[in-house]
């Protein structure tokens, strides 16, 4: 257990020290929320309608950019072999980055969501469903993301690769994401959609890690 | 260092490795006793590196077994990476992480505890004379104090199987008498290393030296490459 | 060992099978498609656009057990390592995309006569499209990577991730149409299917799979040559 919480500190710390690297991923997500009314017009009504999509997809689009970093600098400092040699499974080392990477980037963009989402004129109903539905779903990319990340090792075009695998795989928490907030908004209950991104989450956490522990042994080879 | 080893031989037997379609080496047998070293000499892609890794654990051979005394490594991977202290091409060093920080990580994986981490990781620095580098981020360091930074975790470690992949990189004359007095001192306590290099290194008296590539496999006939899989 | 294990008696085994499968495809291409745009009846809603149902359906369906030969081969190869089932892998990825890029544009020409549209987010149509992505990204992958037997690791890898995720994908999509749809667009699929339409149906369905077969075999015949190639210039170059 010291190990893993080993891990995790130093991946906190070098995010911390690198800050410019952690800003930039969140600021993408603002600005890029910031153009849609620019490109649509500032209708309150229209805004309203399109601010789940708009939240969610750019959430992706932000963590998609930090993805490529996560292995590629352990792997190229011989970091990598070093993880691999502490004698830690392979898939605890990934659970240990993806909770840091959860940390650092999924935790800034649930405290930035329902701020951007008051300059998208979100219904006041939908605030919780915005809330709990990132509380749920950020952790699912960071999962699935450090699968990806885990995978294209060593590529290249590593960024936009990443991006390429793992978006179809987030669909999914798109959409119970997006369909909560419309339901709370309508008035309905959001329930069944947030249980459907519990369950989704439960069975990353164990399976995520197992895969990316088998991509990185692979890397090492 | 008053260490003392009470480890069982290393060797390796009948290993060979297939890269990129190519065989590296094939049928190829050592063995390490405890105070002795093997020297890895040999050309570029000899497949010295290749050979390190194996060691490690961290390449699968294509096929032969190591072995820790009687026992077949691979059946202990984890138990085996706990033996070791491994050092490759790269210095797995953070730039924005201090010398001392670096290290301690890694002495921290290996679960040393903070107190014996410190002592270590101290008495490793004062050896190879970095000690005014401990609060540095590595990446002020230039490419001789890096490697000895990363040479000061292989030191620090409580590995009885050293495993140096060109130790001597941009080291200057003092570092490298440095890094053979610990070296010799990490023999006589019972210890095991295994250098690839190219340079002249102590590696002290019981020493072997062993060229990968004389166990290169050139033996394949064009009709069996044209028959294989075009893997190995 | 199997690592060690000769091709050539697949290779034998896959010369003697090619001419028959590729025989059987060519007839069941023949009489499938003369069943199915001349004999059998014009459906009483659709008239005769039904017919596009007749190469369209079994391309969804080619496409989908594509990618489950793709998953099985990978995990053959991760589990065995056999080099056989890299090769199926690569082989599997590019000609299960082409049936889905078959089932996507046969769905878009089915759905303008019917829907009056190219493109509707049909349930079925938008998974197919993700199924699409899917095969997408795990071609990239295989070719991203210098050393080519890492891409085949790694692909294995995207290919068991995949399947696990692709009944996730599939149920939340449906999910996502039955509360999105307006329940008066007609669904696809949606008519029954009389049995003289049947017939033709599984003709054409037993035609894509024995020509999946036949694809199949010649990628991995070239697969095996390209790399024997690479394995021949390496060892001239050491001589």
């Amino acid at each position: 257990m010291g190990r893993f919480w080993a891990i995790m500190s130093r991946d906190l710390t070098l995010a911390r020290r690198q800050g410019a690297d952690l800003a930039m991923t969140v600021s993408f997500f603002v600005v890029v929320v910031v153009l849609f009314p620019l490109g649509l017009g500032p209708t309150p009504g229209q805004l309203a309608e399109i601010a789940p999509a708009v939240l969610w997809v750019t959430a992706l689009l932000a963590a998609m950019l930090s993805f490529d970093r996560l292995f590629q600098q352990d792997s190229e400092d011989g970091g990598l072999d070093q993880l691999a040699l502490s004698g830690l499974p392979l898939s605890v080392v990934a659970l240990a980055k993806a909770l840091a990477h959860w940390l650092t980037t999924g935790l800034p963009m649930i405290v930035l969501a329902p701020v951007l989402a008051i300059t998208l004129n979100l219904d006041g109903d939908a605030y919780w469903a915005l809330i709990l539905g990132f509380i749920l779903g950020t952790p699912i990319v960071s999962l699935f993301g450090t699968v990806g990340a885990a995978l294209v090792v060593g590529a290249r075009r590593a960024g936009v690769l990443v991006a390429l695998i793992v978006l179809p795989l987030t669909i999914p928490v798109l959409i119970f994401g997006t369909l909560a907030i419309d339901a709370a908004a309508n008035g309905l209950s959001i329930r069944v959609h947030l249980l459907m991104l519990a369950a989704i989450l439960a069975a990353a956490i164990p399976l995520a890690p197992m895969a990316a522990g088998a991509a990185l042994r692979q890397a090492l080879e | 260092m008053e260490r003392c080893f009470e480890s069982d031989p290393f060797a390796g037997d009948q290993l060979a490795v297939v890269r990129g379609g190519r065989p590296v080496f094939a049928g190829l047998s050592f063995s390490v006793v405890p105070g002795a070293a093997l020297r890895l000499a040999g050309p570029n892609g000899s497949g010295k590196s290749s050979l390190i890794r194996v060691m490690a654990g961290l390449l699968r051979p294509t096929s032969g077994v190591l072995r820790w005394g009687e026992e077949p490594v691979h059946q202990d991977p984890d138990g085996h990476a706990r033996r070791l202290a491994f050092l490759g091409h790269a210095d797995g060093l953070k730039p924005t992480l201090s010398a001392g920080e670096n290290t301690a990580f890694q002495l921290r994986m290996r679960g040393m505890d903070r107190s014996t981490r410190t002592e270590a990781m101290q008495r490793a620095f004062a050896t190879l004379n970095i000690t005014s580098l401990l609060d540095l981020p590595a990446g002020w360091l230039s490419s001789g104090q890096k490697r000895r930074a990363a040479l000061a975790a292989v030191l620090a470690s409580d590995a009885a199987l050293w495993l140096l992949d060109e130790p001597t990189v941009g080291l200057d004359t003092a570092s490298v008498t440095a890094l053979e007095g610990a070296i010799a001192n990490h023999l006589a306590s019972g210890g095991m290393v295994v250098a690839a290099t190219h340079t002249a290194l102590d590696l002290g008296a019981r020493v072997t030296d062993l060229d990968p590539a004389t166990f290169a496999r050139r033996t394949a006939t064009l009709s069996e490459l044209g028959s294989g899989w075009g893997v190995s | 060992m199997h690592r060690f294990a000769n091709p050539t008696r697949f290779l034998r085994l896959a010369n003697a099978v090619l001419p028959w499968l590729g025989g059987l495809t060519a007839i069941l291409f023949g009489v499938g498609l003369y069943q199915a745009l001349v004999i059998s009846p014009a459906d009483y809603q659709q008239g005769e656009t039904v017919r596009i149902m007749y190469v369209h359906v079994p391309a969804a369906w080619a496409a989908l057990a594509g990618y489950a030969s793709l998953a099985i081969a990978s995990f053959t190869f991760l589990v065995w390592r056999h080099p056989l089932a890299d090769l199926a892998a690569r082989a599997a990825s590019p000609i299960g995309a082409g049936f889905t890029a078959i089932a996507l544009v046969t769905g878009a020409l089915w759905g303008q006569p019917m829907w009056g549209t190219w493109w509707v987010w049909d349930a079925r149509l938008t998974s197919v499209l993700i199924l699409f992505f899917l095969y997408l990204g795990h071609m990239a992958l295989v070719n991203a990577f210098d050393d080519s037997d890492r891409g085949g690791r790694a692909g294995a890898v995207l290919a068991l991730v995949g399947v696990v995720n692709l009944p996730i994908i599939k149920f939340s999509v449906d999910w996502w149409n039955t509360l999105h749809q307006p329940a008066s667009v007609l669904r696809m699929g949606g008519p029954k299917i009389a049995g003289e339409m049947m017939t033709p149906l599984m003709m054409m369905a037993g035609a894509y799979f024995a020509l999946f077969g036949v694809l199949m075999i010649l990628r991995i015949r070239s697969l095996l040559a390209a790399r024997r190639l690479r394995q021949l210039r390496l060892a001239v170059q050491e001589i």
